[in-house]
């Protein structure tokens, strides 16, 4: 038997899932199943939407409305179901790959909108599904199957991306500190408005391997050992900072939101008689 | 210590990964065989803290009535 939480969230008959052993991306799918629990959405309100990646595989297992749909078109949908109908607390999971790179666009288009829409990205620095090759967060420097003498690209803050082309709540978690990941998505979800939250995974298999960080618990260690909360970063000199990952709430503020917007323009139309 | 709760390992799902033992504050857990098991059980302070790391949903605290 799982615990209360995993029975009545997760397809119990799909688990185990098929994510490597230490695959970050576990804790963090529980992290979304928590905050919605915390949140006390009625499941039959939650759709869950996903692109494809072996982070967008948590469309599977969760138990609520899923939509897993195509390589990098997951906010797009979402966009399509949220607009359809706005009572629906639509949810994204997605990868750096699926967010970034293939739907990069959809991404800075849908912050522009300022959608309700919560997107959970399980960050790993590289493309997991199909073999490791670098992805737009692989950090400067580091390797993937096509950058085997290190990535030239610079690496996106997603966060950052995210604020700046309009997103009203934006923040990043670890799978380690699973607890603020948990109260981080909470915060997005009550966000009316686009929200993005990043959740820093660790890929063992691709990302670890290629990149010689040692086994999945040293990689944990890392993110415990070099992710700083922003509150505290405030008060520390950027020569302290060097090579430390700022975690916590990046961004939160308030603007109109476009499904509501919609809706007026509809009623000055009549078309809502 | 709580009594009413407990500290639950389903073995079929634990992948072995260890990230459970590694992070215990009680020292309470270790991978034998690619499974996890309860070593020193009497010293768990049922944190928690193991069930919010397993990747694999592998072990839990069970609170007596649900
Ligand atoms: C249109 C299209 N292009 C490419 C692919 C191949 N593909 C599948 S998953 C993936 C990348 C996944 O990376 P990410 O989104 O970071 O997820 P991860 O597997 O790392 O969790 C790619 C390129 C595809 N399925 N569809
Ligand atoms: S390849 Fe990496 S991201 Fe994919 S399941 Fe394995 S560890 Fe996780
Ligand atoms: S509940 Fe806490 S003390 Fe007990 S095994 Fe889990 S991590 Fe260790
Ligand atoms: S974290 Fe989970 S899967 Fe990993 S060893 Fe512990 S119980 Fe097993």
């Amino acid at each position: 038997m799982p615990s209360a939480l995993i029975e009545k969230s997760f397809r119990t008959k799909r688990l185990p899932h098929i994510w490597c052993p230490g695959c970050g991306h576990g804790i963090l799918m529980r992290d979304v199943a928590q905050a919605i629990e915390n949140c006390g959405l009625d499941p039959d309100k939650v759709v869950i939407v996903s692109g494809i990646g072996c982070s967008s595989r948590a469309a599977g297992y969760m138990n609520y409305n899923t939509l897993h749909t195509t390589h990098g078109r997951a906010i797009a949908f979402a966009t399509g179901v949220k607009l359809a109908n706005p009572d629906l607390h639509v949810i994204v999971i997605t990868g750096d790959g699926d967010c970034t790179a293939i739907g990069g666009n959809h991404l800075i288009h849908a912050c522009r909108r300022n959608i309700d829409l919560t997107v959970v990205v399980f960050n790993n620095n590289i493309y997991g599904m199909t073999g490791g090759q670098y992805s737009p967060t692989t950090p400067h420097g580091e390797k993937g199957t096509t950058a085997p003498y290190g990535n030239i690209d610079y690496n996106f803050d997603i966060p950052k991306l995210a604020e700046a082309a309009g997103a009203t709540y934006t923040a990043r978690g670890t799978a380690y500190h699973a607890p603020q990941m948990i109260k981080l998505i909470e915060a997005g979800i009550k966000n009316k408005g686009f929200s993005l939250i990043e959740g820093l995974s660790v890929c063992p298999t691709y990302y670890g391997r290629k990149n010689k960080k040692g086994s999945a618990i040293k990689m944990y260690n890392w993110q415990k050992d070099n992710c700083v909360d922003v509150k505290k970063a405030e008060k520390m000199t950027a020569e302290e900072l060097e090579g430390k990952i700022i975690i916590g709430e990046m961004s939160h503020s308030e603007k109109p939101e476009y499904t509501d917007m919609y809706k007026e323009i509809i009623k000055k139309c009549g078309g809502d008689k | 210590m709580e009594n009413n709760k407990k500290l639950v390992i389903n073995p079929a799902w634990c992948k072995g990964c260890g990230i459970c033992a590694e992070f215990c504050p009680k020292k309470v857990l270790q991978v034998i065989h690619e499974k996890v098991q309860a070593v020193n059980e009497e010293a768990c302070i049922k944190c928690g803290l193991c069930e919010l790391r397993c990747p694999d949903y592998a072990i839990y605290i069970e609170k007596e009535g649900e």
